[in-house]
């Protein structure tokens, strides 16, 4: 009886290490994760816009209607990027998702405090081996940090009524990000 | 013999059990350090570098983008305020006012997260679209067929939820109670 016993205790705790196990790893093995899907229709270090959301079709599930969206799948293994968009009227965010799709940095137009969100995006290793002259610590360049080579840059812009869809999309139109 | 067979025993239940665990966590069940007011649970955690490794799972297995934290937060409905699922074939009145924030937007999914197609064409309201009341509160009526005001169509789907996403907002993580974030009152009417 004790020795059953011991065996489902051995069981149970065994149970236990694969439930983590599996939790742990199952972000690392997933084949349809958000940069997958985005993998699918965005080339490297480019912006490209993201069809807007239907209830036939969208890229993502919970991507929100409002917003006219651009993505730039990013890959810093040559270099440092640069990444720039202009604010318009309307409601403007930029934010930055690790290869594992963890939201890590974002900030809005309003946050940015000028007209425009300029930013220089990198590794913790390419900033180590930034020379430290003054014009580069110079308070308005703006250094984001990836904690991986490869990511997403999320460019959002608010339509908050369909008629502003034009004007959106005027905005995600002018990002750029490209090699330093 | 009698070894032999513990060990193989033990194995296949320790898999069974871990697997099923892992699978009932990430489709039923919702992850840890949920902000709940109401009917609403937002889980502001998500949009930081600070994601607990079940909701990391989540978003993996569903294909989401959780939205940043510096961009806004989103806070999701099952149920009305008596805990009933949301059946899309029943009307609900949604009413009153929304967390201090400077946009949100209203959308209804399906439990997959799609949007719903409908004769309307609408998914969602956002906060500039919304007819409001004179004291500044709104009410939106969500059901499968027409109604005056702000109607937002269910297309009649069995289960749906809705998703309130507050932009620019310090609403967050500090969070605890609806004092600090008001959030619609979510009421079932008379269902078809």
């Amino acid at each position: 009886m004790i020795r059953v016993a011991l065996w489902l205790l051995g069981a149970l705790l065994l149970a236990g290490i694969v439930h983590l196990a599996t939790v742990l790893v199952l972000p690392r093995m997933a084949s349809q994760d958000a940069y997958a899907r985005v993998s699918a229709i965005a080339p490297v270090n480019a912006v490209v816009p993201v069809p807007s959301p239907t209830p036939e079709k969208a890229i993502m599930p919970f991507m929100d209607p409002a917003f006219e969206v651009s993505i730039c799948r990013y890959d810093l293994s040559r270099g440092p990027l640069k990444f720039s968009v202009p604010i318009g009227q309307t409601y403007t965010s930029v934010s930055f998702y690790t290869r594992s799709d963890v939201a890590y940095y974002a900030i809005n137009d309003r946050a940015a405090g000028r007209r425009v969100i300029e930013l220089d995006l990198m590794t913790a290793a390419q900033r180590a081996d930034l020379p430290e002259n003054e014009e580069i610590t110079a308070a308005d360049r703006l250094i984001v940090t990836s904690p991986t080579i490869t990511g997403l840059i999320v460019i959002r812009a608010l339509a908050a009524e369909p008629g502003f869809v034009p004007a959106a999309r005027g905005v995600l139109a002018a990002a750029q990000c490209r090699p330093q | 013999m009698r070894l032999l067979f513990g060990m193989v025993l033990a194995l296949v239940v320790a898999a069974a059990i871990g697997l099923s665990g892992t699978w009932l966590a990430l489709t039923q069940g919702t992850a840890y350090g949920g902000v709940t007011i109401g009917a609403w649970t937002g889980w502001p955690k998500n949009g930081t570098p600070g994601i607990d490794p079940y909701a990391r799972a989540i978003v993996a297995r569903t294909g989401e983008l959780p939205i940043g934290s510096g961009d806004g937060v989103a806070f999701y409905a099952r149920t009305d305020d008596a805990g009933q699922p949301l059946d899309g074939r029943c009307n609900v009145l949604l009413s009153g006012v929304t967390p201090q924030a400077r946009f949100w937007t209203l959308t209804l999914y399906d439990p997959e997260g799609r949007l719903v197609a409908n004769s309307a064409q609408r998914q969602g309201f956002t906060s500039q679209e919304i007819i409001r009341n004179a004291d500044g509160s709104f009410d939106i009526n969500v059901g499968p067929r027409a109604r005056p005001g702000n109607w937002l169509p269910t297309g009649g789907v069995e289960k749906y939820l809705l998703v309130l996403r507050l932009y620019d907002t310090p609403v967050g993580m500090a969070t605890r109670t609806g004092r600090e974030a008001p959030m619609p009152a979510i009421t079932k009417r008379a269902c078809s």
